[in-house]
């Protein structure tokens, strides 16, 4: 397990290298300049002099091989260069979103597991029963309803019954768990609705393919009691699949709250990146793009390491 | 067209009536002002910005040498200066600065701080940007005594003190200038009336009242707390509560929906905004480089017409040439008429459209309309002029690219016809005539033409200082940007303000840039 933990780890190093490489070109071949952006959106009269000028400032006259080899030799030192739009350390920037997007991550999956487990469970058992329709309609609801969309709803409601909105701006849970309660649990129902929809019915699927499995059939034969079976056989195997789900989809929620966080005026890391794409603001995309592949890399290391925690027959080797 | 204008001028006087009346209450000390900015700044250097997002947030902690009235706009007033003369020949002014004026540390503002900020605008140390250094070339700084300083022009140049009063200019201090130029980027360090207590990136801006401010009793803000928003939050956030005002400007269906619900609770503001849509052809391409299809094309549009119609859904209004309607310098409406594209009569207009077409050999005229994907105000500008120009039978495809997309595409010349705008913090003929010069002449000269003419029309007027000789300068150059139609403006905007009934002191001007310092701003409550 420990040597599998390690290749792993070092794993990572080979892939983010090539995360770095590929998103360092392909980004510089995106039309748009963040200098262009900056000085003329307000539709102000801008000489190219000034242009390039800031140009210079930002070491964007620099030759690429340049601009590449200053980048790569920053990387090992977790240097991701400065944002060309704040002129601040990349690693700030993001730093600065990681605990507001971590948290609605977090609280989404909690709601997720804690509606899509149950949810799954009984609609699986009780198959093809009024429990079961309404389970899926509430499961297709879910995945059909853009979450933007909901928060936008939840917006409305909150402003026309309770003539309310929570407060913008983001305070630490230890610092003030109230205030950050009433930030963070609007975005989190808004996402953690579609997140469990999408679990709700991984779970039933999974659940419905194990108890057709000989073993179920097998320990039912000799008269295991039902709450037994689901509990030590068919859950555990179940689960599989929907862990892989939860993984992913919270991985993707660190960077992908787009929409709903311009929704909430969340200042995360996806209003960053869609901040720094509408900007062209190469080194924040870099970094935010690195940022988010580690994730992805760590979550789905966590996710096979549950994988054998659940079933041990997968040995990781 | 020019009855609106003067409905939103006596309006604007109602409602500066009213302020007035509130004037006449004593202003109240105390109370923070929330309110939201649409965009943050990148960093906090005035002179290397171009951005509203910056004003809004940094203007209450910068003093200027002399600033725009926002009473008596475009009057000029004094801010660290306590008065100034010019010589004669309009080539020296000098300006006399108040005593005991002191940055937020307590340390003393004198003339060499003035000198120092000039000095960094016109010729920037390495590594810092000054975005008007152009614009100040021809002025030297001089400071013969700590209260005393002295621009002398090496040529002559109209608008002096408009450009001097930039809310661009703040002023910094001398001293850590020297230690590091670049300061402005990453620290506040002014004299204004509000010292910094903290900038959230991506969240809010706070400032507090500077006790140490030169205008005795003033601020009378304890503190004022900006959100950054969306623009699309920015109705619900001050119908929660959660902000009071916003100074940009709103749309019209906006100020509807805040009026619906909170009516009593409201102060709206409505008036001429110092910012136009243009349509640019772009003359390095065929047909365009044919002053007959760029004026065909500006004589189909019904703008008197469209007006009407689109000043009820979007920020377009007001019927204009290159200068502001209603701006000292504009053509008086009786001359724009008489003009391509200005014409009442929209049936004749575009019969003769028409015809011009003809003569010029066009048939199934077909192009590509280039435009942001920015929904206010210009994908009404863009589906507005499409129907005018298919009128009379013109095709055009609307295809509406994000800002950075778009920018470069116009800046590469990469289009037909794209529908531009220009704003600036001021009227002066100088910096709005800045998209219809040569690109030789101007960066912004996307039409691409190489027309010499109009650049010397427009050297000859920034040299004019009699105002009455510019004035008549400036109305020709109009004129004849307006028959060569390189860019045709389309409509100008109108600002709408919609703010809290309780904030007083505030006067809207037709620039968002201005009167931003909030020194005279108070609560009512």
């Amino acid at each position: 397990m420990l040597w599998y933990v390690i290749r792993r780890l070092l794993l990572v190093i080979p892939t983010l290298l090539g995360v770095a490489i590929a998103v360092f070109f392909l980004i510089r071949v995106m039309p748009g300049d963040v200098v262009v952006v900056k000085l003329r959106a307000d539709g102000a009269a801008v000489t190219d002099e000034a242009i390039q000028a800031e140009r210079k400032r930002l070491g964007l006259d620099k030759p690429l091989h340049q601009q590449f080899t200053e980048y790569l030799i920053g990387l090992p030192q977790l240097d991701l260069g400065k944002s060309l739009w704040t002129g601040d350390s990349v690693v700030k920037e993001i730093a600065l979103r990681i605990p507001v997007s971590f948290q609605i991550a977090l609280m989404s999956t909690i709601i997720a597991v804690v509606i899509a487990i149950p949810l799954g469970t009984v609609s699986a058992l009780y198959r093809d029963t009024w429990i079961d329709h309404s389970v899926r309609v509430l499961a297709v609801s879910g995945l059909a309803v853009p979450s933007f969309w909901l928060g936008m709803l939840i917006i409305l409601a909150l402003l026309s019954l309770f003539n309310w909105l929570p407060k913008i701006g983001y305070v630490s849970l230890w610092e003030d768990p109230i205030t950050n309660l009433s930030v963070t649990i609007w975005p989190a129902i808004s996402v953690g609705y579609r997140y469990a929809a999408v679990a709700t019915r991984m779970m039933r699927s999974a659940l419905l393919e194990v108890m057709r499995e000989d073993y179920i059939r097998t320990a039912r034969a000799k008269g295991v009691w039902t709450r037994l079976i689901m509990r030590r056989h068919a859950l555990r195997n179940a689960m599989l699949p929907v862990v892989t789900v939860i993984g992913l989809e919270f991985a993707f929620l660190i960077g992908g709250l787009v929409v709903t966080e311009q929704v909430f005026n969340i200042n995360g890391v996806g209003k960053l990146f869609v901040d720094a794409t509408a900007r062209g603001d190469f080194n924040l995309i870099q970094g935010l793009v690195l940022f988010i592949a580690t994730i992805f890399i760590f979550v789905n290391l966590i996710v096979d390491l549950m994988y054998a925690w659940l079933d041990p027959r997968i040995r990781l080797s | 067209m020019y009855r609106a204008i003067l409905c939103a001028l006596t309006a604007s006087a109602a409602v500066a009536f009213a302020a007035g009346a509130a004037e006449a209450q004593a202003p109240k000390r105390g109370g923070t002002l929330n309110f939201s900015v649409v965009a943050e700044p990148p960093n906090y250097d005035c002179h290397g910005s171009t951005t509203f997002a910056l004003i809004h947030p940094i203007a209450p902690h910068y003093s200027l040498l002399v600033k725009f009235d926002g009473k008596d706009y475009p009057k000029v007033v004094p801010d660290l200066a306590e008065s100034w003369t010019v010589s004669p020949d309009g080539m020296t002014y000098t300006f006399k600065l108040r005593g005991g004026v002191k940055f937020h540390d307590g340390s003393p503002l004198t003339s060499a701080d003035v000198k120092a900020t000039y000095d960094r605008i016109i010729a920037p140390p390495q590594g810092v940007v000054s975005i008007r250094k152009a614009y100040y070339s021809d002025l030297g700084v001089e400071t013969p005594d700590a209260t005393t300083v002295v621009f002398k022009l090496k040529n002559p140049m109209a608008g002096v003190l408009e450009a001097l009063a930039s809310p661009y200019n703040c002023v910094y201090s001398a001293a850590k200038l020297k230690q590091n130029p670049r300061y402005p980027e990453t620290e506040i360090f002014g004299s204004g009336p509000f010292t910094l207590v903290g900038h959230v990136k991506g969240t809010s801006w706070e400032g507090k009242r500077f006790d140490g401010y030169f205008q005795q009793g003033k601020p009378y803000l304890d503190g004022y707390k900006i959100f950054f928003v969306k623009s699309a939050a920015v109705v619900p956030g001050i119908l929660g509560g959660q902000f009071d005002a916003e100074f940009r400007g709103r749309n019209p269906s906006e100020r509807s929906q805040l009026l619906d619900k909170m009516k009593d609770n409201l102060a709206v503001y409505e008036g001429p905004w110092v910012t136009n849509l243009m349509l640019v052809f772009n003359t390095t391409r065929k047909p365009f480089e044919d002053v007959r299809v760029r004026q065909a094309l500006s004589m189909a549009i019904d703008r008197w017409g469209g007006s009407e119609a689109l000043s009820k859904i979007s920020i377009l209004k007001y019927v204009g040439g290159v200068m502001r309607p209603g701006y000292a310098m504009a053509l008086p409406e009786a001359d724009l008429v008489k003009l391509p594209g200005f014409a009442k009569d929209i049936n004749k207009s575009r019969e003769d459209a028409r015809k011009l077409l003809e003569q010029a050999g066009i048939k199934d005229f077909k192009f590509k309309l280039l435009n942001r994907n920015v929904p206010e105000p210009y994908t009404p500008a863009g589906v507005y002029s499409i129907d005018q120009w298919r009128r009379i039978g013109v095709t055009a495809e609307h295809e509406q690219l994000e800002t950075k997309l778009y920018q470069d595409r116009v800046a590469s010349g990469d289009f037909d016809v794209a529908v531009e705008f220009q704003a600036d913090f001021m009227d002066d003929p100088t910096a709005q005539f800045s998209k219809f010069l040569t690109k030789k002449t101007s960066p912004s000269g996307y039409s691409g033409h190489t027309d010499a003419k109009i650049d010397e029309m427009y050297e000859k007027q920034r040299r004019t200082i009699d105002v009455a000789e510019r004035t008549k300068l400036v109305r020709e150059m109009d004129r004849y940007a307006l028959e060569k139609a390189y860019n045709v403006p389309l409509l100008w905007w109108q600002r709408i303000i919609v703010n809290h009934k309780k904030i007083k002191g505030w006067h809207m001007t037709p620039s968002h840039y201005l009167w931003q310092d909030l020194a005279d701003v108070w609560l009512d409550q």
